[in-house]
């Protein structure tokens, strides 16, 4: 199943809606790459709440969206991990240290607008 | 409430079936009690054991099991394949190694995941992982 992205402003925000397979989140870091471009966004984030797991595999490529588009001049906000997720990701031994993430969408917005200096 | 002691067969061959088997073992915990983060757990570690399935082997099945010891209810998983086996298992159970193009999780994570691991491979005899999640 695809995961929509919005356009909001100069942000995007891909939001999750289902558990997904390796094939979507491969597709979600294609989708992402090329809306950066085509919308010349300065930020994304990613609501990641509907996900069942974070993984080894999820977890890898959601790091790889974020290096990625910081190559780009975009940066990336993984938002929702829930605590049980958070547990699970930590046992797996995931290293997301050098992710930003943030509790929910609003801390996400608001911790883009912070980075980039966008101000009302 | 009661459970069927009946055995829940995945095949895997496909990623749409790795989200299946964590699934189906997701809801086997709820009927069972298992609180979230148990649930969480189990499924991650079944997402990485499937997943080895379907990197290194092509094909398997995963099988879920309702267990029962000294009063506690727990899940068993067993995903096994017929395909390449691991020829050197310590290795393989070590954080970071890896011989496909993960991080090394897989395995050594899934064991962390889990209250029992057990590992039976050798080359060329196929792969079979054993986990088990008791309830609390």
């Amino acid at each position: 199943m695809a995961v929509p992205i919005l356009k909001q402003g100069p942000f995007l925000i891909a939001s999750i809606q289902s558990a997904l397979t390796d094939t979507d989140v491969l597709r979600l870091q294609d989708d992402v790459m090329a809306q950066v471009g085509r919308f010349r966004s300065r930020g994304i984030v990613v609501d990641v709440t509907a996900l069942d797991v974070m993984d080894s595999f999820v977890s890898r490529s959601l790091r790889g969206i974020a290096h990625m588009t910081r190559l780009r001049g975009a940066e990336t906000v993984i938002v929702g991990i829930s605590p049980e997720v958070a547990f699970a990701m930590v046992q797996l031994g995931m290293n997301f240290e050098d992710v930003h993430t943030a509790l929910d969408l609003e801390e996400g917005l608001a911790l883009l607008q912070a980075t980039i200096g966008e101000s009302d | 409430m009661t459970v069927a002691d009946e055995a829940v067969r995945v095949p895997i061959e496909e990623d749409q079936d790795v989200v299946s088997a964590r699934q189906q073992a997701r809801a086997l915990g709820e009927e069972l009690g298992f609180g979230s983060t148990d649930l969480t757990l189990l499924a991650t570690a079944i997402s990485e054991v499937a997943r080895n399935i379907t990197a290194y082997a092509e094909r398997g099945e995963i099988v879920l099991r309702v267990v029962h010891r000294a009063g506690r209810d727990g899940i068993e998983v067993v995903a096994h394949d017929e395909g390449p086996g691991i020829t050197d298992v310590e290795l393989a159970l070590q954080d970071g190694y890896t011989t496909g193009n993960g991080l090394g999780l897989g395995l050594p994570g899934a064991r962390r995941l889990v209250d029992e691991f057990d590992i039976r491979t050798a080359p060329d005899a196929g792969t079979t992982v054993t986990l088990v999640k008791w309830s609390r």
